[in-house]
């Protein structure tokens, strides 16, 4: 849920002189309300009408080069069901499909790696990155808000959402408080968040930093079943009128994450005095149990999270600016900026094109590793290869168009082109021509038909 | 880090000028909404989710994913 900025919605009892005048409106109130009917009747799209849903449906594709493609419908509906009382509904599709690395390295020769389901292996080819082939998934995810006006000046807004999935479910509830300054130039949020998600991996969870069983050995692989994870989320916000063309919002938001927070299917590959990862035919001894040179990664049971927010929009003579800026720590030892840049250029009648940029880049983990040789994988406490905890940077660059369709409808399509590179180095890797960590491209096409019903 | 943003942002905060309702005509227009197409927020949220190690900081709820 997100804080809306209405400038003209103001109750213009605001304006209204009771000292000495009671019933009649200042000059004041009669321009504003003068000037709220006119912009209300001038903007195209603006509000549906008392009694009707503002629809907004989207249609995600997006694709990396040789790896997940996502198909993702999205339909949101929200009403006004009394003054200035809203409920909104919105319900997503996602289906996951292709390949993705789940934490070994390359390796000079060839790999056999046990499926998630841990009772089957495939094999990887010598210099190949190894990647998951059975990533396959589908997603339904519904969420309800219902905003409540409390006085002219103060709103509530309370949801809920649920989504499911193959092998993850989460259920969550938040509710947000908005207050408005008297002339409603400013406004004040305090947004409170939970949910609660709950694993059920593939074949059941791996045991953290085990080695991974060969299906084929005499022992299976110890599987646990399922497990759970809770969040708790708080935002304080400040959204300020800057001037007349400029519009700014502050958030300040901290979480918190406790629970499995290990990734159940990701591991980590065990490497040799060489510096490289043991081959296929090293089967290590785990217990008794034949295994493959990898553990199954471990993360910490907690994550505090802190962000700052930052986002402007800003009106020249036709075009609007929109830029915002997100820095983001935490205790796992992640930093990130994040800067996303809209342009939006308009075309003369209810065209308009949007060029865009997004920037992002983090630090790594401070128990992110490329590998681990016998010894540490023996004593270490946390450790994970996830790509996504890397010293990464991601560009975006895009382009949108939207055109208005009648009075109320709207139509658009985005295509936007995602560049991901890693800081990462391993010099045993890159002497043998082992391309640890390939650049990650993909492409995001999205559109989207808005309407009143 | 976060410390110097909040000051940096309650300095910016002073030059403020004060609107009047009338004078809200190119705020009120859909394109200055702070976020014009929440679809489109929405699903680059669940994207960069799942590949990045950031999340949040524009507001809560919205639902989990076991996507990362």
């Amino acid at each position: 849920m997100q804080l809306k900025n209405t400038p003209c919605s103001s109750d213009i009892s605001t304006h209204t002189d009771h000292s000495d005048k009671q019933n009649k409106l200042s000059i004041k109130s009669k321009l504003t309300m003068a000037t709220c009917a006119l912009l209300q009747a001038g903007a195209p799209a603006a509000q549906a009408e008392s009694g009707e849903w503002d629809i907004d449906t989207a249609l995600l594709y997006y694709t990396e080069d040789s790896r997940i493609s996502v198909f993702e419908p999205v339909i949101s509906a929200e009403k006004e069901i009394d003054e200035n009382e809203f409920v909104k509904f919105k319900l997503v599709y996602d289906v996951l499909t292709g390949s993705t690395p789940y934490g070994a390295a390359p390796s000079p020769s060839a790999q056999t790696i046990t499926n998630p389901s841990g009772n089957s292996t495939y094999s990887v080819a010598p210099g190949e990155l190894p990647l998951n082939t059975t990533f396959k998934d589908t997603r339904v995810a519904f969420s309800g808000d219902w905003t409540i006006p409390l006085d002219r000046l103060k709103q509530i807004t309370v949801g809920a959402n649920f989504s499911t999935e193959y092998d993850f479910n989460s259920i969550g509830v938040s509710a947000n408080y908005a207050q408005d300054s008297s002339d409603k130039n400013r406004t004040y949020t305090v947004g409170l968040g939970v949910s609660a998600d709950t694993w059920d991996p593939v074949g059941g969870k791996n045991t953290e930093l085990a080695y991974m069983i060969d299906p084929e050995g005499s022992t299976p692989q110890p599987k646990g079943g399922t497990d759970t994870k809770s969040n708790f989320d708080v935002i304080f916000g400040l959204t300020q009128v800057v001037n007349r063309s400029t519009i700014m919002q502050f958030n300040l938001g901290h979480s918190t994450s406790s629970g499995y927070l290990t990734d159940p299917y990701r591991y980590i590959s065990i490497i040799g005095t060489d510096g490289l990862p043991l081959s296929g035919a090293d089967l290590v001894n785990a217990g008794g149990a034949d295994a493959f040179p990898y553990i199954y990664e471990k993360r910490p049971d907690s994550r505090a999270r802190n962000t700052f927010f930052w986002r402007t929009a800003h009106h020249l003579t036709e075009d609007v600016i929109n830029v915002s800026y997100r820095y983001f720590t935490d205790d796992w030892g992640i930093n990130s900026h994040t800067l996303d840049f809209r342009y939006r250029y308009e075309l003369g009648g209810s065209h308009y094109l949007q060029p865009r940029l997004r920037y992002y880049t983090q630090s790594e983990a401070d128990f992110y590793t490329n590998s681990l040789t016998a010894a540490q994988a023996s004593n270490v406490e946390f450790a994970s290869a996830d790509y996504r905890l890397r010293e990464l940077v991601t560009t975006t660059l895009g382009l949108k168009y939207g055109v208005g369709i009648g009075k109320n409808s709207e139509f658009t399509v985005r295509a936007e082109l995602m560049n991901q590179t890693y800081t990462v180095t391993d010099p045993n890797l890159d002497g043998n021509n082992l391309e640890l960590a390939p650049d990650l491209d993909a492409v995001i096409i999205q559109f989207g038909y808005n309407f009143f019903w | 880090m976060i410390r110097i943003l909040l000051i940096t942002s309650v300095l910016g905060l002073s030059a403020c000028t004060t609107v009047q309702p009338w004078e809200k005509d190119l705020l009120a227009k859909p394109s200055m909404a702070l976020v014009p197409d929440e679809n489109e927020n929405f699903l680059d949220e669940h994207i960069y989710f799942s590949k990045e190690a950031s999340t949040g900081g524009q507001g809560v709820g919205g639902g989990g994913c076991g996507c990362n």
